[in-house]
């Protein structure tokens, strides 16, 4: 089809779109500036799944009234934050703030909290209760403070997650800047699922790569629940060839398995024994953000279960819940699948609230790790909706080749930075 | 009677011209879809800020046949070749048609 067709087209959808806009659309209420009001979303949450559905939503149908309630005003990238943590990047190379969303978008921000979700209405900490035609829920993460003896809020004070970016992640680095020469970095990966299932092993990476050059002495131990993990055989490669013995993985059977922890005196018990730690880095295990928790979003292990092709809510109709609190399949919990399902849940929530169709959903992910700022390997996948879930294509997808030269790792090392760009971009710009 | 004929006949070809319309809007709609995974590594529509290359500004043609050679492994790439393995040529064609489209 030329192009000029294609245009002609185009019209004749516009034609076709103004009167299903002004005929049809019951959940159309109240008018927009500069148009006829297409209806209300309201998205909860400004990180990878929430900014990305609020710019997109309005990209699709620019006479949607969408509303992002995010309490902070500067976001900073989980992705990324192990290279500030290593030394590498600085707090401001991951910090991004909302205003494009607003001044190039349209978007209206609230910097507040919100406190429950209701049929219809979001309702906000100071009690004001926002609207809604259609709620998108991508509230991320909690880490759990019920799973582990010797572990509560107050301990992340000497052991820090670091696990959502911002002030931990600065509390980290401050803490491996201060061990001495010849220390131990303790990381304790929690079991399946959490967020970023790559991310303990890159940040051992960053840490090993922070020691190398500073503190040579020193030892990351990484006390593992699991078995195995992601990308196991390639960090392996990469931690032998650029950091020899520093980084020591121990697996869950093998004395990994974490029992207690006391902040106290900096050591974890695993079922071999009390490990001692100059840092430790426990990373506790995680449920869906509290927001969905309290508004009955969740199932009993505290995540959300959502419809695979419009991620609208199996607990309330009308709230759709993206990103890492929401069971999405076969996909990992990554910011690359928030971004990725935001855009395939704007698409649904535009169709049916013209009464049409959702267009069934395509996915991808594709993951870099960095095992040293010029040496990277990654993993990707493609998603489509089979038999009732998301599913990864077979045959496509995989990680990096074993046998990759240096140059290849390194080229992967650009196009990191070069997702980071495009994807930050692809949220907030 | 001459009118009624020409209404009629403006009638008909409004309604066929909606026919294809929506049959070319839901083909859009998919090649839409499709394509909305390449944002987060491209950028949006395609306009790569950083090192990863722009798809915007390329020929559906072009991108098409770049998807079946990273594929069929008649191109190198880093990632695309495990990428484009998960498509079809059905899709390839409609994501690359819309994304052909797209404007800079």
């Amino acid at each position: 089809m030329s192009q000029v067709t294609r245009r002609q087209f185009g019209k004749l959808i516009v034609a076709a779109g103004a009167t299903t806009l002004a005929g049809c659309n019951v959940a159309s209420k109240g008018a927009a500036v500069g148009g006829v009001s297409s209806g209300k979303v309201v998205v909860v949450g400004g990180g990878f799944g929430g900014a990305t559905a609020a710019k997109y939503l309005k990209m699709m149908d620019s006479n949607l009234e969408v509303t992002l309630i995010e309490p902070n005003r500067t976001f900073y990238t989980c992705p990324f934050s192990n290279l500030v943590i290593g030394g590498v990047k600085q707090m401001g190379d991951i910090a991004h703030s909302y205003d494009k969303l607003q001044s190039m978008y349209g978007v209206k921000v609230i910097h507040a909290r919100a406190s429950k979700v209701e049929a219809g209405v979001v309702v906000l900490e100071d009690g004001s209760r926002i609207p809604y035609d259609r709620a998108v829920v991508s509230p991320g993460i909690d880490v759990r403070y019920d799973k582990m003896p010797g572990h509560s809020q107050a301990i992340e004070e000497n052991m820090p997650h670091a696990w959502k970016a911002g002030g931990q992640t600065v509390r980290l680095r401050n803490q491996l800047q201060a061990m001495p020469d010849g220390g131990t970095v303790i990381i304790c990966p929690p079991d399946n699922p959490f967020r970023c299932p790559p991310g303990p092993y890159e940040r051992a990476s960053m840490i090993a790569h922070y020691l190398t050059q500073n503190k040579p002495k020193s030892k990351v131990l990484i006390l593992d629940m699991k078995e195995k993990f992601s990308k196991q055989p390639l960090f392996t490669d990469g931690w032998n060839l650029h950091y020899r013995e520093m980084i020591e993985w121990r697996q869950g059977s093998a004395g990994g398995k974490v029992l207690q922890v006391d902040a106290k005196n900096m050591q974890v018990e695993t079922e071999f024994g009390w490990e001692q730690g100059d840092v430790i880095n426990f990373i506790p295990a995680q449920w869906a953000g509290k927001i969905a928790r309290d508004s009955g979003l969740t199932n009993e292990a505290g995540w959300c279960p959502v419809d695979q092709v419009t991620f609208e809510s199996q607990k309330l109709r009308g709230v759709h819940v993206i990103g890492d609190a929401s069971i999405a399949g076969a996909m990992p919990k990554s910011g690359f699948s928030a971004n990725s399902q935001a855009k395939v849940c704007a698409a649904a929530i535009v169709s049916m609230m013209k009464g049409e169709q959702p267009v069934s959903p395509s996915f991808a992910n594709t993951c870099y790790s960095l095992v040293t700022p010029n040496y990277s390997i990654s993993v990707a996948a493609v998603y489509r909706y089979t038999e009732g879930k998301i599913s990864g294509v077979a045959g496509a997808g995989g990680v990096s080749p074993k046998d990759a030269d240096a140059a290849a790792r390194a080229q992967e090392a650009v196009y990191a930075q070069g997702w980071y760009d495009s994807i930050t971009q692809d949220m907030f710009a | 009677m001459k009118l009624l004929k020409k209404h009629l006949l403006s009638a008909l070809i409004l309604g066929s011209g909606m026919l294809v319309a929506t049959a070319a809007q839901a083909e859009d709609k998919r090649g839409m879809v499709l394509a909305l995974s390449c944002a987060s590594c491209h950028g949006t529509n395609g306009n790569s800020p950083g090192s990863i290359p722009a798809i915007a500004g390329k020929s559906a043609n072009y991108i098409e046949s770049a998807m079946k050679q990273f594929r069929d492994g008649a191109r190198y790439a880093t990632v695309m070749n495990r990428i484009a393995k998960g498509y079809t040529d059905e899709e390839i064609k409609l994501l690359a048609g819309y994304l052909g489209n797209s404007k800079k």
